[in-house]
């Protein structure tokens, strides 16, 4: 049944590529969530539109990463669903 | 209605039904606001916001009433992603997210700025984590993947026993939100009012199960979105000229700094990690960041949210409604900080400094309602010191109408809209309860042969049990809505992050591993959460115990870990399932004596 579809190469290959996606988008999502913010104080410097930016960051700017790396997530999982033709039908 | 809720009919014109529903809400506002200028009286609007909402989610939930069992847990798993993300909106923000928060940021400034990373970027999480592999596994509830993953009746159980704390902790926290507006709108003592939004509860969720939950919480979306977006648009508007006041509090906020240096206020609205005194504080820097990580993680944990991505028609949908999802509720968590900004400058420039006799008349008002405002002439000088004002947090949001010179008619609009939010969020955490109890424990433990109807009886009795003592709790009014919910959070993310996501991700973990690993994370932040707030233990490194979980989480992970090395491998048969749940194309290879459906 199932295992017909893929041969176990092509089941790690389809898993590594997987992998390697949800990595890089955790390693933004860790750098917009934690890594921005840590320099809050010194960002705060900046003003743009009189946004402090490391206020701006924690209030808008990490959440718009966010919107943006979940679209992204599911399109860019998507594409490799159809390589491996494994998307549903 | 002409279609059959859950239907075909129904699913394709989504679009045209909440189309006509959002302009049939938008006309019955307009309507009420030609009655107030016609003299109609505060007291009738505030009832008529009130019981024409409820009334219209329960009529949704009378039309989506059924008697099949996927219909009931999962919503016929035909609601596409765009409406699941509504739906999830809805399920997520609750009266800490509507009601609170902006109070929050108005006293708190950048260091309650936690809550809104906190409670967004979990989705992250969801998105590439879980959601995509739980919807492929496709079964009801999420200690059924716990059950089938870790093979075995311990590991269901103790997902439920986690499920039921963590979610019970936080309807409680819930049903105490909808008190305060009941009693405030309606007039009602808080006990009594307790029990009037029970029904409003109720009648959502008990005749149709998830599938009536579902399409009341987009409605219920459509409310709450509009409900508060409207005031700080308008105030956006009357003060900058432009109605987007997402781009327009940045010269608020300058304006605040140069009112804090003029009113001599030493913490800074936009400073990050100040103490009281306005100073760099390294217990506030490491709290902040324990908050956030235990609030996100968390989010990926809560068993009501994880299970509205079981009700997409497919994997591919399960994805892209999770970024519909963040992006709803990034809808109002980005304007929650403009809310706060606004409130704060018209506080600052308006009300202090101001003779008390000539206040504008929303402090005179809300000055009226025990607790909330307080005014205290304490040098007698007859102007307002900023010493002499206190304002409490959860009213910011439902006195910001009132601040802007808006019509009563707003007010009622805004009281809907936190209704909205606190009944979609209990609805959602009652029925993940319900189902965890009559799914996992009466159905899968103790009668496997229970009869269809006899399953949905279980299933709704224990419904109505379940919400008269989460309301009979909330009545002894136990601790600050805020607060209960981060327990939750905290609850859930050391109990059920762990196992979920290593289930998944590691075909290595074993059951042992995973059932062991779970009680010492769950443990430890349960030791750590009890003792710190009855026992006076003193906090570990100075952190808060909303935040238990960070203790919680590596201990889960650490113990899993080792436990699962230190065992035998899981067979063949049960890594070919963790390979076929992380497939989306074909079945599921359920190991052998698994019962499933």
């Amino acid at each position: 049944m199932f295992m017909a579809q893929l041969t176990k190469e092509q089941q790690d290959a389809y898993w590594q590529k997987t992998s390697r996606l949800m990595w890089t988008i955790m390693i933004l999502w860790f750098f917009f969530s934690f890594v921005v913010h840590f320099f809050a104080v010194q960002l705060n410097n900046i003003v743009i539109f009189g946004f402090p930016l490391g206020f701006y960051m924690a209030a808008q700017g990490s959440l718009i990463s966010y919107v943006v790396l979940c679209f992204w997530n599911a399109s860019a999982q998507n594409r490799i669903d159809e390589e491996f033709g494994v998307a549903e039908d | 209605m002409a279609y059959r809720i859950g239907t075909g009919g129904f699913v394709a014109n989504l679009g045209k039904i909440y189309a006509g529903y959002t302009g049939g809400f938008i006309g019955f506002t307009i309507l009420l606001a030609i009655a107030e200028q016609m003299g109609v009286p505060n007291k009738i609007i505030g009832y008529a916001f009130v019981f024409l909402t409820i009334f219209v989610y329960a009529y949704i939930g009378f039309l989506s009433r059924t008697m099949e069992i996927s219909e009931y847990y999962v919503a016929g798993r035909v609601v596409p992603a765009f409406y699941n993300g509504m739906a999830t909106g809805a399920d997520w923000m609750s009266a800490a997210s509507f009601i609170s928060m902006a109070g929050g940021l108005y006293l708190g400034g950048y260091n309650a700025i936690g809550y809104v990373l906190g409670w967004t970027g979990g989705y992250v999480l969801v998105g590439i984590l879980l959601a995509p592999y739980l919807r492929k596994f496709g079964q009801f509830t999420v200690p059924d993947f716990l059950g089938v993953r870790y093979a075995g009746n311990t590991a269901r159980i103790c997902g439920v026993i986690v499920l039921f704390c963590a979610s019970f902790t936080y309807i409680v926290a819930q049903t105490f939100g909808i008190g305060i507006i009941t009693s405030r709108f309606l007039g009602i003592p808080f006990e009594l009012a307790i029990f009037a939004g029970l029904v409003g509860i109720l009648v959502c969720s008990m005749l149709g199960g998830m599938r009536a939950v579902t399409w009341t919480q987009v409605a219920q979306y459509i409310i709450l979105i509009i409900a508060y977006l409207t005031p700080v648009v308008w105030l956006s508007t009357k003060r900058y000229g432009i109605p987007i006041p997402e781009l327009t509090y940045g010269q608020a906020l300058q304006q605040i700094t140069e009112l804090e240096a003029k009113l001599g206020i030493v913490r800074h609205h936009v400073a990050p990690f100040t103490d009281a005194k306005g100073a760099f504080s390294w217990t506030e820097f490491h709290n902040f960041w324990a908050l956030v990580l235990c609030l996100m993680v968390g989010t990926a944990s809560l068993p009501h949210i994880l299970m509205r991505y079981f009700t997409t028609p497919s994997v591919r949908e399960a994805r892209s409604s999770v970024g519909w999802s963040i992006f709803f509720i990034f809808l109002l968590y980005f304007t929650a900080p403009a809310y706060a900004a606004f409130a704060k400058l018209e506080v600052y420039s308006n009300v202090i400094g101001q003779p008390i006799a000539s206040l504008p008349a929303w402090v005179q008002n809300w000055s009226q309602v025990a607790g909330m405002l307080t005014i205290k002439d304490a040098n007698g000088d007859g102007i307002l010191q900023l010493a002499e004002f206190t304002i409490n947090q959860d009213i910011i949001v439902l006195s910001m109408p009132e601040i802007a010179g808006l019509p009563y008619v707003i007010s009622g609009l805004v009281a809907a809209g936190g209704l909205a939010a606190a009944l979609s969020t209990a609805d959602g955490l009652l029925l993940a309860i319900a189902n965890a109890l009559s799914h996992d424990i009466y159905y899968k433990l103790i009668d496997p042969k229970a009869s269809t109807a006899r399953r949905l009886v279980v299933a709704r009795t224990l419904l109505v049990a379940v919400a008269l003592i989460a309301a009979a709790v909330a009545g002894t009014r136990p601790s600050g809505i805020i607060q209960m919910v981060a327990w939750a959070f905290s609850l859930a993310a050391a109990g059920l992050f762990a196992p979920l996501v290593l289930g998944i991700w590691w075909k290595r973990t074993t059951s042992v591993g995973a059932i062991v690993g779970m009680m010492a994370g769950f443990g430890v932040c349960l030791f750590y959460l009890i003792a710190t707030r009855y026992f006076d233990m003193p906090l570990w490194f100075g952190i808060r115990n909303i935040s238990s979980a960070l203790f919680g989480l590596p201990v889960a992970f650490g113990v899993t870990w080792i436990v699962s090395l230190m065992t035998t491998p899981p067979s063949k048969e049960m890594q070919d399932f963790v390979d076929s749940i992380r497939t989306p194309k074909g079945a599921v290879a359920f190991t052998a004596g698994q019962a499933h459906e």
